[in-house]
């Protein structure tokens, strides 16, 4: 099997350099002098591929464009990078078997993928015990530093932290109650304990809380809650996943919930994407607070929307976990360029530091193994995008939150062996 | 009472929904005893029935102008497009699995997975085209007389009538996708059903917002148990299911026809999911895991009602909204402040919509204990059989 398939690639690789010459033309696919294959797994099926399908196009027109600019040279070689899709199914347990494989049959020096927390937790130990490297882009709750995950998504200090000050001092509700809602998982709870831990500091009130089990649509307790709790009026958090988005703004509106009666809704888990298929009338006047939005201004992020636009359709558009998918691709590719060889540890060990001109600004990979990143908050339009009304510096990130009362005082660091995965500060 | 009223609307609100979902499985699995784990997936075609109506009324140019009443015709959509399916599950699955509930509950369950990827797989424009075809199919031998479909050319005809009606299936789903973009493309994305103006926001009453969505389900769950009622009670064939229900070997003898009586029961019962799908689309986003969120639910309704009785689903829907909303919005807490604080606590403790159902799981599994078959147990010979 291996063998033939070696043969056939031989054959190929030799009637492609054949027609190369027969043309005398200079395609770029005829210049390389070896091929490296990376895996990518996300989910393809099952409830998560919606989002995660995302993912898959990004990263494919990430490396589509290092190829087309010359691929990965490493020690003076030029590498065209190939990939290896697999599919997670929406299913934890086979994005573990999966990432074996991909390790263990397919030899790949890196695997991007994953969406959930729960599909990270079940992918973590497979890593670990191979000493293999995953690429990581979702924002999520943190808490968790490994040796080999590489985050670039935000965590809590990057996104609900500034979120959450603004809400309190500079929205249109400042000073006013908090309320918290979300689905009934890890993120959802962790992010919450943070908030609340800030809001007392900040000095506001947190005066309700309810998660509603995930694929519960039913909304109408959580709707009472809120009346009775603020009943003029205030701030709710919103970290609701997915289709509950839907119900539960289509349903705080008829219930007079409105930004119009004073009450404003920062949500965690909506981005552009989300917003068209939720419908910006339901979600006109509330906020939303992310590391890259669409809107954004620059030549680097009109130049990401619009290749995506060229490369998968006109009607689609780029969010956050997108750009961050994007940016960990080249943020690879440069490690790898820069430790002068495909194997984990050197990578590792010269990924830290990398900085890279993200669509959403500069960013620089930590000694946690996060990225330093910029925040925005923006409020939701008629047409579906952000206004951005608040940038941030660069954020550096916090692996372990300072807010979170169990991990509290302690911090990351991979590049001082005396350090490690938690340590006091 | 501002407080009282509003808890009393919101339970019954949340009960009429749990209704409309159970009203047609209380018909299939109470009058029938078929397990149709397919139900929900039943309710999933009528939600996505009025996604289609809608972009249907918003893309032709002549029905533009009746826009606003998009939700009444869909209505009667999804009652027939669900219903239509459901009589084609009765003749090629169910038929044959009569008095083997484990093995009706496996295929049923199948089914359910079939039909949640044909509408992932499947652009809706030719999804509908299939419909249209089964429906008329299905239906129009109803229309020629006996005497032509059991004579010499009878077969012919039969085929020739399934020929037209793939054909009429075949133009209506080119016409749809030519007409409607949105539905020429397989997606497995959810889509939204946007209430028409008259139906968004609320009426306040003494103070209290009542949501008119929430109103218009009241309204849709009542016109559906009346209608339900009087067929079943004033109608021959209404009288005809009951019988059957009663003693099928008797009511097989005294000359009914049990096999239609079990395609029109089916098929009712299919055709009230579908009508669910409209209300359930109102609230939440329409994709093809939409039923089956509902489908423990309605088992829920129909078994603590009391297998084989209208008034005990009823009775279950309305009692199972009021416990969600009394605990789950932790009501109590509201109205009685200063009670005690171990009970306070405990009460706090249940007043979150996770921890709400697993209380109410557990009320229900206690009141089971009691009465294993529910508020209206069934009686008669059917029982001892």
């Amino acid at each position: 099997m291996k063998l033939s398939k070696r043969i056939f690639a031989g054959l190929a690789t030799a009637s492609l350099a054949v027609t190369v010459t027969a043309c005398g033309g200079s395609d770029s696919s005829g210049n390389f002098d070896d091929t490296v294959t990376v895996g990518i797994l996300h989910s393809l099926s099952g409830t998560m591929a919606i989002s995660e399908s995302t993912l898959v196009d990004t990263e494919k027109m990430a490396i589509e464009e290092i190829n087309a600019a010359g691929g990965v040279t490493v020690d003076g070689k030029s590498y065209k990078i190939e990939y290896i899709v697999e599919d997670g199914a929406s299913d934890w347990p086979t994005f573990a078997e999966k990432s074996k494989k991909l390790i263990d049959q397919d030899g790949v020096p890196v695997v991007f993928g994953g969406w959930t927390s729960a599909s990270r937790k079940a992918m973590l130990p497979v890593y670990e015990s191979k000493d293999a490297f995953l690429y990581y882009p979702i924002q999520y709750e943190a808490q968790e530093c490994s040796n080999n995950i590489f985050y670039t998504g935000a965590t809590p200090n990057q996104q609900s932290e500034p979120a959450t000050d603004f809400m309190y001092k500079r929205s249109p509700a400042a000073g006013g109650d908090f309320f918290l809602v979300g689905s009934d998982y890890v993120f959802p709870r962790t992010s919450n304990t943070i908030t609340k831990a800030q809001v007392k500091q900040l000095g506001g009130k947190v005066v309700g809380e309810d998660y509603l089990p995930l694929g519960n649509t039913e909304v109408a307790p959580i709707i009472s809650k809120i009346k009775v709790a603020l009943p003029d009026g205030g701030i709710i958090i919103n970290t609701l996943n997915g289709d509950q988005n839907v119900a539960f703004f289509k349903q705080i509106q008829d219930a007079g919930i409105t930004p119009s009666n004073g009450y404003y809704v920062m949500n965690y888990s909506i981005a552009e994407e989300e917003i068209s298929t939720i419908g910006p009338e339901f979600l006109e006047g509330h906020y939303g607070a992310w590391n890259y939005m669409m809107s954004i201004d620059t030549p680097a992020s009109k130049k990401f929307a619009k290749s995506f636009k060229k490369r998968w359709g006109n009607d689609r558009v780029v969010a956050d976990p997108q750009e961050s998918a994007y940016n960990m691709v080249y943020l690879w590719k440069q490690a790898v360029e820069d430790a002068g060889t495909f194997d984990d540890n050197a990578v590792r060990e010269a990924l830290v530091g990398q900085t890279f001109d993200a669509p959403q600004g500069p960013v620089e990979v930590m000694p946690n193994h996060h990225l330093s990143q910029t925040v925005r908050i923006g409020e939701i339009n008629s047409e579906g995008g952000f206004t951005i009304l608040e940038e941030t510096g660069v954020v550096e990130p916090q692996a372990w939150n300072q807010k979170h009362p169990s991990s509290k005082g302690y911090a990351c660091d991979w590049t001082d062996p005396k350090k490690g995965e938690k340590y006091r500060l | 009472m501002q407080l009282i009223l509003e808890s009393l609307f919101n339970g019954v609100a949340i009960g009429s929904v749990l209704l409309v979902a159970a009203l047609g499985l209380a018909i299939v699995f109470g009058l029938m005893g078929v397990i149709n784990l397919a139900h929900g997936e039943l309710m999933m075609l009528g939600a996505y029935s009025t996604y289609i109506t809608q972009l249907i009324f918003k893309q032709v140019s002549f029905l533009k102008p009746f826009y606003d009443s998009y939700v009444i015709v869909a209505i009667g959509v999804a009652f027939l497009v669900s219903g239509t399916v459901g009589i084609l599950l009765e003749r090629t699955v169910i038929r044959r699995l009569y008095g083997s509930p484990l093995e009706t509950l496996l295929a049923t369950w199948g089914v359910s997975l079939i039909l949640q990827q044909f509408v992932r797989s499947v652009p809706l424009a030719y999804g509908s085209g299939m419909v249209i075809a089964l429906f008329f199919g299905l239906f129009s031998p109803l229309f020629i007389s006996d005497d032509i479909l059991h004579g010499a050319k009878g077969k012919l005809i039969r085929a020739s009538t399934w020929g037209f009606s793939a054909l009429l299936g075949v133009a209506t789903g080119g016409v749809l996708s030519s007409l409607v973009s949105k539905l020429s493309r397989a997606s497995a994305r959810n889509v939204d059903v946007t209430a028409p103006s008259w139906m968004r926001g609320g009426v306040d009453f003494v103070g209290v917002t009542f949501p008119k969505t929430r109103l218009l389900i009241i309204l849709i769950t009542l016109i559906s148990v009346l209608v339900v009622i009087f067929f079943l009670d004033k109608t021959a064939w209404g009288l005809r299911i009951r019988a059957v229900t009663q003693n099928r070997p008797m009511s097989d003898c005294l000359g009914i026809s049990t096999e239609t009586v079990d395609i029109i029961t089916f098929g009712i019962g299919s055709g009230l999911a579908g009508v669910a799908g409209v209300a359930v689309s109102l609230l939440g986003s329409v994709g093809p895991n939409v039923g089956g969120n509902y489908i423990v639910g309605c088992f829920m309704v129909v078994v603590l009602g009391g297998v084989g009785n209208l008034l005990g689903t009823i009775l279950a829907s309305f009692s199972i909204g009021i416990m969600t909303d009394l605990i789950g919005a932790g009501r109590l807490l509201t109205i009685w402040p200063e009670m005690p604080s171990p009970l306070f606590s405990t009460i706090d403790f249940f007043a979150t919509t996770s921890m709400a159902r697993v209380m109410i799981f557990a009320l229900i599994v206690i009141f089971l204990q009691f009465r294993p078959t529910g508020m209206f147990p069934q009686k008669g010979r059917m029982v001892e059989s």
